[in-house]
C-alpha cells in the first residue's frame, strides 16, 4: 500500500475503544468505533451530549483526558496507525497534517499571549525553517480569509480583545494555517450565536471544500449536518448506531435513535406538527443498560434481543450500516 | 499603559502620605516625646526651651507639617547614640541588607521555580513527591532555628564558612557589595540561604499549584493540538500564565525580606539595617526608628509599585483594562 496514491483513505478507524479507567469502574467512552474518511470528504458526528463524540475527536489526535485512554483499535492516518506513532511522530502530524477545532473559544486561547503570537508558533513548530515574517503574513492572511477585518493591526491583539464569534474564527485560522489534510471540528460554532454559527460552518466548509481538506464536524445539530456533510455517522453511548450518507440516512433512517432525533427537529414542512423529544436521556456511562444501550428509551426494544445482547453492526441497502435488532424497515420518507 | 503606571504612582505616593501619618502619630503622640527627650531633672525654663527647640508646642497638625518637610529633605536629626544623621547611618547598611534580601530572592526563585514548576508537571513522581516534603519543611522551621543549624554545621563544626559578618566589600556602581569577592561570597552563603529556605518552600508551592491549574486548562490542550513542542508550551504558555501570581507573591516578600531581616541579620552579625534598628530599638534611638519606618514605607510601596507594573506587562487584561 503506498502512501500517498490517492486512494487511501484520510482517515480509517477500525474498532476504536476509548475507556476511562477509574475507581468507580471503566466507563466505555468510545465503544468499537469505526468509519472511514476519504480526501476532501465532509463527515458529520451526531448524537446527544455525552454520546462520545468528542472523546472520539481526542482520540483521533491522540488527545484523550486522563484518565481516558485508547485501549484497543486502529486509527489509520494515511494509512499509518496514530495510536502507535512515537509521541515526536504524532506531534508532527497533529497542528500540521491533521488539527481540531474545540467547542468553546472563551478558553482555547491562551490569554497572555497575542493571536499572532498563537498563530506563528503553529507555524513555526511544523516549519522551523519558515522566517518569523513569512510566518506572520502567513497568520494575517489566515485571519483575513477567516473574515477578520484589519489582520495586521489585529495580530497584536489579544484574546481578550476579541469577541465570542472572532475568537472561534482565530481558533479556526489556527488549525487552517498549515493547510492540514484533515480537521476536527468539535461542536465550534455550538457556544455563538444562532447567526453567526452557519455563517461560520458555512464559511469552514467552503474553506475546506476548496482546499480539498478533509472535514470532522461534531454536532448535536442534525440541520447543521444536512446542510454541511457528505456523510454521517449517528452516535450513542459510545457507539456509532447508524452510518452512510447525508441523504441516505436522513431520508431513510433506520435505527429508531436517528429517526428520534429526527423527529425532534423543528422544520418547516412539520410546522404546528408537536415535537416528539426522545424520552428519557442518555445514561451515565458507568451505567450503561446491557444489551442494546439505547433499549430503555427505545418503543420498537423487544423482551429478549434488545435487553441481551449488543446489536452487531449490519450493512444498510445503500451501502451505510446500522446497529440495531429491529431496524425501521419501511419508515416514512422525511421531506426535508 | 502610560495612564496606568500613573494612576498607579499617585496611588503609590498616597499611600506613602497615609503611613507618614501614622508613623508620626505612633512616635509622636502614642509615645509622649517629652517624657523621652527630657530628664525629670531639667529645670522647668530648660524644660520649655527644649520643647519649643523641637516644636513640640506647635498644633499636632502643624507638626505634623514639620516632620513631613523634614522627611521629605531626608531629614531624621542626628541618632541619640551615634550623634550622627540617622538617614546617613541607615543609609550605609542598606546595601548590606538589600544585598542579603535580594540573594535570598534569587536562591528561592532559581531553587524554586523550576522544582514547582516539575512538581506540577509530574505531580506523581518520586522528585516531586521529594520536593513537597521539603517545602513542608521548610515551612515550619523557625528561620532562627534554620539560620543557627546552618551555622554550627557549616561553620562550627565543617568550618567551611564564616559564621558571622560580611567580609570585604568592593564598590560596585557606588554601593559597597561583598558578592564579588570571593570571602564576601562566602560569608553571604550561610545568611542568605537562612532567608531563603523559607521563600523556596513558598516559591515551591505556589509554582506547583499555578502549574497543576495552567496545565488543564484548554488553552494548554490547544497548545498540544497545535504541535507545540513540550518546552514551548511549558516555558512559553505554562511559565507566562503561572508568573502573574508568583511575580504580585514575590514582590511582597521581597519587602518583608528587607523589613523582616531583622532576625537573620542579629543571628549572623550581618551589619544591615536590621541589626541597626534592633539596637536601636534597645537604646529608644528615636531619630533612627523614624527614618527605618519611613524608609521601609518607601521601599515597600516602591516595590509594590513595581510589582504592578511587571504584573500589567505579565497580563495583558490588566493592561487594557487600566488604559480603557
Ligand atoms: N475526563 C473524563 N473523565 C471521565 N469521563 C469522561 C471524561 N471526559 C469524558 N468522559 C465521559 O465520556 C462520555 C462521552 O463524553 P463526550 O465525548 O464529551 O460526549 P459528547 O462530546 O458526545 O457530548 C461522557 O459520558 C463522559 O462521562
Ligand atoms: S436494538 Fe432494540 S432497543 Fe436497540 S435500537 Fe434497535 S430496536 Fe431499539
Ligand atoms: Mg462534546
Amino acid at each position: 500500500m503506498t502512501m500517498d496514491d490517492g486512494e487511501t483513505p484520510i482517515l480509517q478507524v477500525r474498532g476504536l475503544r476509548t475507556y476511562f479507567e477509574t475507581d468507580l469502574g471503566v466507563g466505555k467512552a468510545v465503544d468499537d468505533v469505526s468509519f472511514t474518511l476519504r480526501r476532501g470528504q465532509i463527515i458529520g458526528l451526531v448524537g446527544e451530549s455525552g454520546s462520545g463524540k468528542s472523546v472520539t475527536g481526542q482520540s483521533l489526535i491522540g488527545l484523550v483526558d486522563r484518565p481516558g485512554r485508547i485501549v484497543g483499535g486502529e486509527i489509520l492516518f494515511k494509512g499509518r496507525d496514530m495510536a502507535k506513532l512515537a509521541p515526536e511522530e504524532l506531534r508532527r502530524l497533529r497542528g500540521d497534517r491533521i488539527s481540531i477545532i474545540f467547542q468553546d473559544p472563551m478558553t482555547t486561547l491562551n490569554p497572555v499571549l497575542s493571536i499572532g503570537t498563537q498563530l506563528i508558533e503553529t507555524v513555526l513548530a511544523h516549519y522551523p525553517s519558515v522566517t518569523p515574517q513569512k510566518a506572520r503574513e502567513r497568520a494575517r492572511d489566515m485571519l483575513g480569509k477567516m473574515g477578520i477585518p484589519n489582520p495586521e493591526e489585529r495580530l497584536d491583539a489579544y484574546p481578550h480583545q476579541y469577541s465570542g464569534g472572532m475568537r472561534q474564527r482565530v481558533a479556526i485560522a489556527m488549525a487552517l494555517i498549515n493547510d492540514p489534510e484533515c480537521v476536527i471540528a468539535d461542536e465550534p460554532t455550538t457556544a455563538l450565536d444562532v447567526t453567526i454559527q452557519s455563517q461560520i460552518a458555512h464559511e469552514v466548509k467552503d474553506l475546506c471544500r476548496n482546499a480539498g481538506t478533509a472535514l470532522i464536524w461534531i454536532t448535536h445539530d442534525l440541520g447543521l449536518v444536512a446542510a454541511l456533510a457528505d456523510d454521517i455517522c449517528v452516535m450513542y453511548a459510545g457507539r456509532i448506531v447508524e452510518r452512510g450518507r447525508v441523504e441516505d440516512v436522513l431520508g431513510k433512517p433506520l435505527h429508531p435513535y436517528t429517526r428520534g432525533l429526527m423527529d425532534a427537529v423543528p422544520s418547516r414542512n412539520k410546522r404546528g406538527v408537536r415535537l416528539s423529544q426522545i424520552p428519557g436521556s442518555m445514561p451515565p456511562l458507568l451505567a450503561l443498560p446491557g444489551g442494546c444501550a439505547f433499549h430503555p428509551r427505545c418503543w420498537r426494544a423487544d423482551q429478549s434481543d434488545c435487553r441481551v445482547s449488543p446489536p452487531e453492526e449490519s450493512p444498510r441497502e445503500d451501502g451505510g450500516a446500522l446497529r440495531c435488532h429491529h431496524p425501521l424497515e419501511d419508515s416514512i420518507v422525511m421531506a426535508r | 499603559m502610560i495612564a496606568f503606571v500613573l494612576q498607579r504612582l499617585i496611588q503609590s505616593i498616597a499611600i506613602v502620605i497615609a503611613m507618614s501619618i501614622i508613623v508620626f502619630v505612633g512616635v509622636t503622640v502614642v509615645g509622649n516625646p517629652v517624657d523621652m527627650l527630657i530628664s525629670p531633672e531639667v529645670s522647668q525654663a530648660d524644660r520649655e526651651r527644649i520643647i519649643r527647640s523641637f516644636g513640640l508646642d506647635l498644633p499636632i497638625h502643624q507638626q505634623y507639617f514639620v516632620f513631613a518637610l523634614s522627611v521629605l529633605r531626608g531629614e531624621f536629626g542626628q541618632s541619640f547614640v551615634f550623634g550622627e544623621s540617622a538617614i546617613k547611618l541607615i543609609v550605609q547598611r542598606m546595601p548590606a541588607t538589600l544585598e542579603l534580601a535580594t540573594t535570598a530572592l534569587l536562591i528561592s526563585i532559581i531553587i524554586g521555580l523550576p522544582l514547582g514548576v516539575r512538581a506540577g508537571l509530574k505531580p506523581d513522581s518520586i522528585a516531586s513527591r521529594l520536593t513537597m516534603s521539603f517545602s513542608i519543611l521548610g515551612f515550619s522551621l523557625p528561620t532562627f532555628w534554620i539560620g543557627i543549624m546552618l551555622m554550627m554545621l557549616f561553620a562550627v563544626v565543617l568550618g567551611w564558612l564564616p559564621a558571622t559578618g560580611r567580609g570585604p566589600t568592593v564598590l560596585f556602581l557606588g554601593v559597597e557589595v561583598s558578592f564579588l569577592t570571593w570571602d564576601g561570597l562566602r560569608h553571604l552563603i550561610l545568611p542568605a540561604t537562612t532567608l531563603a529556605l523559607l521563600k523556596v518552600s513558598l516559591v515551591i508551592r505556589l509554582a506547583r499549584a499555578g502549574t497543576l491549574e495552567v496545565v488543564h486548562q484548554d488553552y494548554i490542550r490547544t497548545a498540544r493540538a497545535k504541535g507545540l513542542k513540550n518546552d514551548r508550551i511549558v516555558f512559553v504558555h505554562v511559565l507566562k500564565n503561572i508568573m502573574i501570581p508568583i511575580v504580585t507573591i514575590i514582590g511582597l516578600e521581597f519587602g518583608q525580606l528587607i523589613a523582616f531581616s531583622i532576625v537573620t541579620e542579629t543571628i549572623f552579625s550581618w551589619p544591615g539595617m536590621g541589626k541597626l534598628i534592633v539596637d536601636s530599638i534597645r537604646m529608644l534611638d528615636r531619630p533612627i526608628i523614624v527614618a527605618y519606618l519611613m524608609i521601609i514605607v518607601v521601599l515597600i510601596t516602591g516595590i509594590n509599585f513595581i510589582v504592578d507594573i511587571i504584573y500589567a506587562i505579565l497580563d495583558p487584561r490588566i493592561r487594557h483594562e487600566a488604559t480603557k
